[in-house]
């Protein structure tokens, strides 16, 4: 499949601009690598469980108590942009 | 007769037991910590950043603790200075993870394994370089500029957690903390001449790890002798409610499981790992090691793992595919730089463009591709169940064997800009390293000899089964005890 790969449209799914003269680099360099993943389909994988996590295990989950967190100040702390204790972000909605 | 050693050149168990009889101070030995990076960290430049003064505080409290008479028993770390990879969050200190787009990011808390260092009285500082977010081979992919190899600054000293392996190796910390997702604590480790241990995926707690891959990374630790690394893996080790993946298993003690007899442990060569490409003075290297270790009483037994050819692979999709979730966090809106758009989408391409360097777009985008609809099947599924093989074969060698030996790299440090323009190259450098985090296991890298010319350390890889910690461990301490590598210093550091 590595033909078809087309690094414009991924790059755009994964939300990064790309300037022409990367698109053109890392659609060569992966397409490189994708020919080489191509490997996998030598492989006979039927009835085999895929393994999503090497430690099966399922549901952890702790107390549902409440424990000290961040203030908001804190969480706040590192945003680019706020206001009134709130991030601000563009406009969304007209 | 070789020079005295300098105090940060000194190992954990040397140190504390000065610090016990008051020969040293913890601020003596921080000083001799800040010293060292003075004399030396303008050439390596394993730290993106330190605070002098946080430093000075934390050795200073350690030195009233010891006045009050606490011990080495009660707090395994008192006053010793331990470096931090900058993908690990400590409350007040900045987080880059080696990337543009943290911007001035500045840590609100601190990650487990730092609450539990400096609960065991470590003196916690400096920001140690790394490959951008983790995604590297050769610390060459950092924002922050490269770090290079303290045994030959041409080349590099691997990756990611280039900056933690370099630190240690040239002194200018006692131990440190990395991460490992791929060979990322082992490979730098061999390449600079040090052990790093990637403990078993569930050990240590990823509470405050910026995430890359998160069904494989796993913190741990770097030093200069294998007694130093079970002191700090027993340290950071154990169950955390704030890390679903840590396991409630006990942390048994390290320290303890050094003394145990080598004699009649079983050590399982893999016959795929002997392969071409592997350089003909790390083969020999390794195979001297393995003499030794029959020596030493240990018996070798051949075991095959047939799946290691694909471990690569699999993990490029694997990797990829759980990082570009994982950073799907960095758009700009809550922390880090922004590059402001017309709209949020475009704000998002802007900032990630902009913030993102070079590998980490390439893998963002691959596991991106390889997650989309109509190919997801193809890629990431069929990755998952060949994961499922390479598994199978070492849980089937371990029936058999306590432990594999094998090299942890191909090659012994490589030249910068060598590999960067073919990040395939790159990739298979990690070939012996891979399928550690895929299984699960955990493996240590320990120095097992050097090239001719130019002297280059070269790195040997013990796999352990899962929670097997203490038997790698006690292989490790014996190997050492019985050879001289790790007592070599880097040229750049001595003087």
């Amino acid at each position: 499949m590595p033909g078809n790969f087309d690094v414009h449209y991924v790059a755009h799914l994964a939300r990064i601009a790309l300037t022409p003269a990367e698109e053109e680099k890392f659609g060569a360099q992966l397409s490189h690598v994708l020919g080489y993943i191509e490997k996998l389909n030598q492989l006979d994988v039927s009835g085999i469980e895929p393994t999503a996590h090497a430690v099966p295990m399922v549901n952890v989950a702790r107390a549902d108590e409440v424990t000290p967190s961040l203030t908001n100040e804190e969480a706040l702390r590192n945003a680019p942009a706020k206001a009134n204790g709130l991030f601000l972000v563009p406009k969304i909605v007209e | 007769m070789t020079a005295p050693l300098k105090l940060s050149q000194q190992t954990v168990s040397q140190l504390a037991g000065r610090l016990c009889r008051r020969e040293v101070s913890a601020r003596e030995v921080l000083v001799g910590c800040l010293e060292q990076i003075q004399r030396v960290d303008g050439r390596i430049h394993a730290f993106i950043s330190y605070d002098a003064a946080d430093a000075m505080a934390q050795a200073e409290a350690a030195d009233k603790a010891l006045a009050a008479g606490v011990t080495h028993r009660e707090k395994p770390l008192l006053g010793i200075p331990v470096g931090i990879k900058d993908v690990i969050a400590v409350r007040d200190q900045p987080l880059n993870c080696g990337s543009k787009i943290l911007g001035q990011f500045i840590s609100p808390y601190s990650a487990t394994v730092i609450e539990k260092l400096k609960a065991a009285g470590a003196v916690v500082f400096g920001r140690l370089n790394m490959d951008e977010f983790a995604m590297g081979s050769s610390t060459e992919n950092s924002a922050f500029g490269v770090t290079r190899n303290p045994w030959d600054l041409t080349r590099t000293p691997g990756g990611s957690s280039g900056g933690s392996a370099a630190a240690v190796a040239a002194g200018e910390c006692i131990a440190s903390l990395g991460s490992d997702t791929g060979g990322s604590i082992r490979q730098p480790a061999a390449l600079c001449g040090c052990i790093g241990f990637k403990p078993t995926y569930g050990r240590v707690s990823r509470y405050g790890l910026t995430a890359f891959a998160s069904s494989l990374d796993q913190i741990g630790p770097f030093a200069r002798e294998v007694r130093d690394v079970a002191t700090v893996l027993g340290v950071i080790s154990g169950h955390d409610p704030r890390d679903s993946t840590s396991v409630p298993v006990p942390v048994p003690d390290y320290g303890a499981a050094l003394q145990n007899p080598i004699k009649g442990l079983k050590l399982g060569l893999p016959k795929e790992y002997m392969i071409g490409g592997l350089n003909a003075e790390v083969s020999a290297a390794v195979q001297a090691a393995v003499k030794q270790f029959e020596k030493l009483g240990a018996e070798m037994v051949e075991v095959s793992l047939p799946h290691t050819d694909y471990a690569v692979a699999v993990y490029y999709i694997v990797a990829t595919a759980e990082a570009s979730a994982n950073l799907a966090r960095f758009d700009g809106i809550r922390y880090g730089a922004r590059v402001d758009g017309v709209d949020p989408t475009d704000l998002y391409c802007k900032t990630r463009g902009a913030g993102f360097g070079a590998e980490v777009k390439r893998r963002i985008i691959l596991g991106a591709y390889v997650l989309s609809s109509g190919y997801h099947d193809a890629y990431y599924l069929r990755a998952q169940k060949v994961r499922t093989l390479i598994r199978r074969d070492f849980l089937e060698a371990f029936e058999k064997v306590d432990a594999i030996i094998t090299p942890t790299s191909p090659t012994a440090a490589f030249k910068i800009g060598e590999k960067t323009d073919n990040p395939l190259q790159m990739y298979l450098s990690d070939i012996f390293t891979i399928s550690c985090n895929l299984a699960g296991i955990c493996g240590l890298s320990l120095p097992c000899g050097f090239t001719a010319s130019p002297k280059l350390p070269i790195g040997l890889q013990l796999l352990g089964k899962p929670f097997g910690e203490e038997t790698i461990l006690q292989l490790a301490h014996a190997y050492e005890q019985s050879t001289a590598w790790h007592k070599e210093l880097p040229p750049e550091t001595t003087g």
